[in-house]
């Protein structure tokens, strides 16, 4: 920018200098000020990033050990020392529960909405909803179904979490399968039903598999986002020390659910199972949706 | 049967009950949405009656907050409400300035190689439990910002105004913590919805701009926020949605306070905070009071993300009618 070439004056004389030279000393400072600010602005936002997981490695780090990934709560949160079995139990159970349920119905209503309903009132409309549902508050998902789900079994347990992680996941999935499903050529549809296949088997057999990258790695990011709710379970899974692998009967509890509640409290070994089990869980939510970008870029349909 | 006969594709069979059978499946699946968001404003709504007819209007008007008094329990919620507009609004001016130099530095500026690696950062962001951002906020951050807020009270404790906004500050529990963290916390929401709107600036107008010998700059100002103005707001409100709706880091940094004070320093509640902070000792009424909180928080979200919903699309089809 600075070496600046005269560019060659022919006789004509009003031809304008337009190298960056000639601009006003206010335009060039005004320019050269905002790109240096809007690039400051990704630094801004990497800072926190960096902040975090320095801090999570840093201190979660030192307490990590097999030990700390399976040896029961301690019933005494003065008490140092490890111990975050039965919530990495609950996180892996009631995360894998909420998506057996939510992922296969997401993909189905994904399917209403791109091969039947396509640009219908009520497609429209569905597809309006399931944003608006992205939107709904954690917290309200856990009122829901504590009030449907708690108060008619009369106890909070762990498939209650799963149904609210369930609903906080539907929208996330039937908004990203529809857009895999979109992504599908419209000659693999028409190709299909040349050779008399019905709808539900071109359905099954030839579009579901074109997409299937895209929904799992979706799908695995919405899985990333539940394992980290907090707020929905506290609300309906209560709290245990050891491990429950009955999500039916009895409470439960879940690495979010613990590092809230170890997060508050002044007591060293409290702070640091927080710390541990902070990391741990970054780890969980980190591995999965690593694995969802390496699908997506490996096998995705490319747009076209 | 010959073999000259074409298979016949039309009879009316198994086939063909299965085929209507599949559509319905996938038919209720789509309704499932519509069925839970109904259900929840049912259900909650049922639940949370009792709460509302024992305060009536004192539940959303009413200041005072004392679910165990013993003669009878008030439930005003408004320093709740309060705290979950003062916190979103600070969280929202320092993440709407950041989300669109993020959005303007990958769509206009990042060579191309940056941008990839940018766009992951970003979604790491997005990706990192709200819990584990209480966690740093409330063990970490929370405590360093007590010197800083001091400093900037020291610095404008005599000017009218400002030094009661930027009041004392006892602890690193305040409303000012919790807006910064969940300003970390909806960047990559404002940042996606940004940089979609950016991307349908159409480039005759850019390259118009810097016909007409505007700097980089001035291209910015002159050609892509004209276009993308309402789709920003649209994006903004989304922040504010996911702001106002997010639990457990606000609960973790802004202290659990029930007060309505201009001070950013000094210690509140919000309307999810105060669920999740209270819920393990609630019974009775109590409960049906905190369930109403859920309620009025529903209904404010779902008609927040909704208008901007309803914006943001809006921008985008005026948008891609402007290249066409």
């Amino acid at each position: 920018m600075s070496v600046t070439t005269t560019p060659p004056r022919r006789q004509v004389d009003q031809l304008p200098d337009l190298s960056p030279a000639a601009l006003s000393w206010r335009r060039r400072l005004a320019n050269r000020g905002m790109m240096v600010l809007i690039t400051a602005c990704l630094l801004l936002a990497i800072l926190p990033l960096g902040l975090v997981v320095f801090e999570v490695i840093s201190r979660g780090g030192g307490v990590m050990s097999w030990e700390f990934l399976t040896a029961d709560i301690p019933r005494n949160y003065r008490r140092v020392g490890p111990g975050m079995g039965a919530a990495v139990v609950g996180t892996l159970m009631i995360t894998g529960m909420a998506a057996l349920l939510a992922i296969p119905l997401g993909v189905l209503g994904a399917i209403y909405l791109n091969e039947y309903g396509k640009n219908s009132a009520l497609a429209r409309f569905i597809r309006t909803m399931a944003d608006v549902m992205t939107g709904v508050p954690s917290i309200v998902m856990g009122l829901f179904i504590y009030v449907t789900w708690v108060l008619t079994v009369g106890e909070k347990n762990g498939f209650g979490g799963a149904l609210a992680l369930a609903c906080l996941m539907l929208p996330i999935v039937i908004r990203s399968s529809e857009e895999m499903l979109r992504l599908v050529p419209d000659e693999l549809r028409q190709a299909s039903a040349a050779l008399g296949a019905r709808k539900w088997r071109t359905i099954v057999t030839v579009v579901l598999p074109s997409a299937i990258s895209g929904i799992t790695s979706g799908s695995l990011l919405a899985i990333a986002r539940a394992a980290g709710e907090t707020a929905p379970i506290i609300v309906t899974v209560g709290i245990i020390f050891s491990a429950n692998v009955d999500l039916f009967s009895g409470g439960n509890t879940t690495l979010a659910a613990q590092i809230y509640r170890n997060a508050s409290l002044t007591f060293e070994g409290a702070q640091e199972r927080a710390w541990g089990a902070a990391l741990t869980l970054i780890v969980i939510v980190l591995l999965f949706t690593i694995i969802a970008r390496v699908i997506a870029a490996r096998f995705a349909l490319k747009e076209r | 049967m010959t073999e000259l006969d074409s298979p016949d594709v039309t009879t009316p069979g198994k086939g063909r009950r299965f085929d209507r059978g599949f559509s319905a499946v996938v038919l209720g699946a789509g309704l499932l949405v519509l069925a839970v968001l109904a259900l929840i404003l049912i259900s909650t709504g049922i639940e949370a009656l009792p709460a509302f007819q024992h305060s009536g209007l004192d539940f959303i008007l009413g200041q005072r907050w004392a679910p165990n008094n013993p003669d009878s329990p008030l439930f005003g919620t408004l320093t709740f409400l309060y705290g979950t507009v003062v916190s979103s609004l600070v969280g929202l001016l320092i993440a709407v300035p950041i989300s669109i130099g993020i959005a303007l530095f990958l769509t206009e500026l990042a060579p191309r190689w940056l941008r990839a690696p940018a766009v992951t950062i970003i979604d790491l962001l997005a990706a990192v439990p709200s819990v584990v951002f209480g966690l740093v906020g409330v063990l970490v951050i929370g405590p360093a910002l007590v010197p800083i807020y001091q400093w900037i009270h020291s610095l404008v404790a005599d000017v009218p105004i400002l030094g009661s906004i930027f009041g004392p500050a006892v602890n690193g529990n305040t409303f000012a913590t919790a807006g910064l963290i969940l300003a970390v916390m909806v960047i990559p929401i404002i940042t996606s919805i940004s940089r979609e709107v950016f991307d349908t600036v159409p480039v005759a107008d850019k390259q118009a701009a810097y016909a007409l010998g505007a700097t980089r700059w001035e291209m910015i100002k002159g050609a892509v926020f004209p276009h993308s103005f309402a789709g920003l707001v649209g994006g903004a409100m989304l922040g504010l949605g996911r702001a106002m709706g997010e639990t457990i880091a606000v609960t973790l940094v802004i202290g659990g306070s029930t007060q309505i004070v201009a001070n950013l320093f000094a210690s509140g509640n919000s309307m999810a905070a105060v669920i999740a902070q209270q819920w393990g000792e609630a019974s009775g009424l109590h409960t049906n009071a905190l369930v109403g909180i859920g309620v009025v928080l529903f209904a404010m979200t779902v008609l927040i993300n909704y208008s901007a919903r309803v914006i943001v699309r809006r921008a985008e089809i005026r948008m891609k009618g402007a290249t066409a």
